[in-house]
């Protein structure tokens, strides 16, 4: 029904677009000069037409659903009901007008039901009268003002201007709406659960945090020694560790070759191979990181007598490095050829041989990108996903060996959401509360990590 | 003092050397564990493209049935298949007794009724004759004729038991078995059963999901990206909406996920598991990669072009639409594509809005519950059954398939179509 009103819409749009371009013909043939070209005159009456039909649109999908709950929960009012339970009544009666409802069917819903389907078809017909009569007003309105010398083109482009920069704010809305649904779910996690106890606690068990009924939700003893953060945030650092342990000698060194030593052959072929590493999808690291170096770890830490868990913290990290070396190669070759030339020369000009100008002049000039392009690794590290959840070990231990099997911040998140998740039960909003210590820290060194990057590229540029 | 020089000279020389054998090395390295990482994958997922079928005469009985004389189509629909289904895998060997009987019927998929029923319905003729019939192995029969079980363990750790093996090596030596290109990976929906699974349901949830992101992303990026490049002026705001955009490309995907539980999901209240929410979710994650592009290709139109347009006395806007946005394009597309790629590869976020649930149908709307490419390779890959293992390997085959087709697709955009200003 939408969809057909729409397309209708879209037509009218066109069909007004039409008018107006005709009308720009017949002032031009009286001989009168236009202050547009024609097709500004069809944009014109075209705007006119989508304003009115988008703001009722908007209104209607504001206003309909409320308007339509006061009035079947009128029914109810002065019956003493609470508000829990017209809220429930209300939802009945939505289930029962889909057909999908599965209860004990009493006389009052099937009424309020019926009530409600026809309340809704009131409201759509009603809609499409008023959309229809809206656009056909305003888009006559437009029609009679047009004339010879009414201006067309500013009120499009600045029409235009506008709609572009209600686009560019998506990407503020984007952040807000993260935090937004971050923020209320960690303050009600805080508020049952000490901050202290979630920075400094050394055990974190979710698991036991099993709510028996909505009392004990709310009572903090039931949480003492559950949502102690330090074993995860541990475990989230020394994975990432281990991971730049392995991508940051592998990514700067090639790096470095691809710059300064790679024929433009080698470099032609390689940069892209390399680069290949960072296009494969993150579940595929996981997966081979579980089925092929978890086992492979294993059996060569047997052989030397070592006790390596199939799932450990050096096959999650080595496999996720193994992802961030293309990260740091081509930020940190970008960086090195962006220092000036005469820098080299000077170097060579002294005597220097390629190695000592790249270890005692370039690479110290170009350190504050490399840095840079480091702590992008390092962010990617930390937020990184699938390889923790797949390849190492979903129970928070405290450990620093590696061969043994750890948790992350990220890894946690999923597993706490997987599946149905109830609001407001704590463990949920650990959950939102690990996600907020995520952003927060991934924030930090993504903005410290952008700002080094672009002082140094003014340095140079 | 000469010789000194010389010792020295040689040190320097070795260390440069060395130097260059790091470079050489970390490049080596790099592209070793590529190599080792796609053989992996090939040599462990090239087998699921084959299905293992045993061949089993079936004898179409009237009465077991439970058909009249002349049946209608409608009562060769509804006829009893199991009997007949049963007896033909009894059948394979005369003497068994109710347990290996049994055993007997655990060597097929639980699909096998429904796979003579189709015979039939094919071909209503069969009714009291006796034909041999096409029956998708068990996955772990499956396995041992691809030779990747192995039967040297013991019997108990083994969930093929020796009776089992040696009918199947009876069947195998009158070949009777026999392997075909595996059309179901590609048509079936995900299934409990390895030898059954397919990608259908969760290809078309990465379909809708993409084209759902992109329908979004794609309009939202290129406009704000006209406008910060364009005709945005220099000011805080400005600014701040850039920092937002660097910052959001390289916030962890996860977080997205949480945005798409929190507010998609909690607060609009969007049908869970669908690609509807996923697209929409990925399609946030996308924005700032398409609007980063976007703007880098604005930027390479030289000024040239817009001057020599606003000289003739275009507006800005109609510089802008008229020429710089179009020459723009190409570089705008292969950067859309690019950014597809990515959410196409993207698993976590999914996981947190419920596109994991174990969906059976495929999905015909982006309405519908689904999973998609890589979160059905997650769902695989978590299950123990040595039959998904390579299921595992060939979808994540399709799915680099996929995104190699998007890169390249990306690139002869860009050289193709491409202007170069020099």
């Amino acid at each position: 029904m939408n969809l057909i009103l729409f397309t209708f819409i879209v037509l009218l749009g066109f069909t007004s677009y039409y008018f107006g371009r005709r009308k720009a013909y017949t002032i031009q043939s009286t001989n009168k000069r236009l202050t547009a070209l024609p097709q500004f005159y069809g944009y014109y009456l075209a705007i006119w037409c989508a304003i009115p039909a988008f703001i009722i649109f908007s209104l209607w999908a504001i206003f309909e659903p409320t308007i339509v709950k006061l009035l079947i929960l009128s029914d109810y009012s002065n019956q003493g009901y609470l508000d829990d339970e017209l809220n429930l009544i209300y939802e009945k009666t939505k289930a029962l007008s889909r057909g999908q409802f599965t209860g004990e069917i009493t006389p009052f819903i099937e009424a309020s039901a019926e009530k409600y389907l026809s309340l809704r078809s009131i409201a759509q017909s009603s809609k499409v009268v008023i959309v229809l009569s809206a656009i056909i007003a305003s888009v006559a309105y437009a029609y009679k003002r047009i004339s010879s010398n009414s201006r067309t083109r500013e009120p499009v482009e600045k029409f235009l201007n506008a709609v572009l920069f209600t686009a560019s704010l998506a990407a503020i809305l984007t952040t807000v709406g993260i935090v937004f649904s971050l923020i209320f779910q960690t303050i009600d996690f805080f508020k049952v659960i000490p901050l202290f106890d979630f920075v400094f606690g050394t055990h974190w068990y979710p698991a036991k945090a099993f709510v028996r009924d909505s009392s004990e939700a709310l009572d903090p003893t039931m949480y003492s020694d559950t949502f102690g953060a330090v074993p995860i945030f541990a475990g989230t650092f020394f994975i990432a560790f281990i991971a730049m342990c392995v991508a940051i000698p592998i990514g700067l060194m090639s790096g470095i070759y691809l710059a300064e030593y790679a024929s433009t052959k080698v470099r032609q072929y390689a940069k892209p191979l390399i680069e290949i590493l960072a296009g494969i999808p993150t579940v595929v690291y996981g997966f081979f990181a579980a089925l092929t170096v978890g086992p492979f770890l294993k059996e060569l830490g047997t052989s030397m007598g070592l006790e390596v868990s199939a799932e450990s913290a050096l096959a999650a990290g080595g496999v996720m490095g193994i992802m961030i070396i293309p990260f740091i190669s081509s930020l940190s070759d970008d960086v090195i050829t962006s220092v000036p030339q005469s820098l080299r020369d000077g170097s060579y000009a002294m005597g220097a041989t390629k190695s000592e100008t790249i270890k005692r002049v370039i690479f110290p000039a170009a350190l504050p990108g490399i840095v840079g392009s480091i702590l992008l690794g390092v962010s990617r590290a930390i937020g990184e996903t699938m390889i923790v959840v797949m390849a190492s070990g979903l129970a928070a231990n405290l450990t620093l060996n590696p061969l043994e099997s750890t948790s992350t911040i990220t890894a946690q998140i999923v597993v706490i959401l997987i599946g149905d998740q109830a609001f407001g039960d704590p463990k949920t909003q650990a959950a939102f509360a690990l996600g907020m210590s995520l952003f927060l820290v991934t924030l930090c060194l993504n903005i410290v990590a952008l700002r080094v990057v672009k002082k140094y590229r003014e340095k140079y540029e | 003092m000469n010789k000194n020089k010389e010792q020295l000279l040689n040190k320097r020389y070795k260390a440069e050397q060395r130097f260059r054998l790091y470079g050489q090395s970390a490049i080596f390295m790099a592209l070793l564990f590529l190599t080792i990482f796609i053989f992996k994958i090939f040599s462990t997922g090239y087998s699921a493209f084959q299905k293992t079928w045993l061949i089993v005469p079936v004898t179409f009985d009237a009465e077991l049935m439970m058909l009249d004389q002349n049946p209608s189509n409608e009562d060769l629909q509804d006829a009893d298949y199991y009997d007949i289904a049963l007896k033909s895998m009894a059948d394979l060997d005369p003497n068994a007794n109710e347990d290996q009987e049994n055993e007997l019927k655990r060597m097929v998929s639980y699909f096998f009724e429904k796979e003579i029923k189709n015979e039939l319905l094919n071909d209503p003729n069969l009714i009291g004759k006796t034909k041999e019939v096409y029956l998708t192995a068990s996955d772990d029969l499956d396995q041992v004729f691809k030779g990747n079980y192995p039967r040297d363990l013991p019997e108990d750790q083994r969930r093929v038991s020796d009776y089992q093996l040696k009918i199947f090596d009876q069947l195998v030596a009158n070949g009777k078995v026999e392997s075909k290109f595996n059309i179901s990976f590609f048509t079936n929906a995900d299934s409990r059963e390895a030898e059954l699974a397919g990608i259908a349901s969760s290809f078309m949830g990465s379909i809708f999901s993409i084209l759902v992101c992109l329908m979004i992303a794609f309009p939202v990026a290129v406009l704000a990206a006209i406008y910060l490049e364009e005709f945005a002026p220099k000011n805080r705001f400005t600014d701040f909406i850039e920092v937002n955009i660097n910052n959001l490309a390289a916030v962890p995907s996860i977080v997205f996920g949480l945005l798409g539980l929190g507010v998609l999901l909690a607060i609009f209240q969007l049908p869970r598991s669908t690609p509807l929410v996923g697209g929409i979710t990925l399609s946030l994650m996308t924005l700032p990669t398409i609007i980063i592009a976007a703007r880098a290709s604005l930027k390479a139109v030289p000024p040239s072009i817009r001057e020599a347009a606003l000289a003739m006395g275009a507006s800005r806007m109609q510089t802008t639409m008229h020429h710089t946005v179009p020459l723009s394009m190409p570089g705008t597309l292969s950067g859309t594509i690019i950014g597809l790629a990515q959410a196409l590869g993207e698993t976590a976020p999914l996981i947190l809005i419920g596109m994991v649930a174990f969906v059976n149908t495929i999905p015909g709307s982006p309405m519908d519950p689904a999973a998609s490419l890589p979160v059905q390779i997650y769902i695989w890959a978590e299950s123990a059954e040595r039959g998904f293992v390579e299921k595992v390997s060939a979808c994540i085959m399709v799915l680099l398939g996929f995104l190699i087709t998007m890169n390249l697709f990306a690139q002869i955009i860009r050289h193709k179509f491409e202007k170069k200003w020099s």
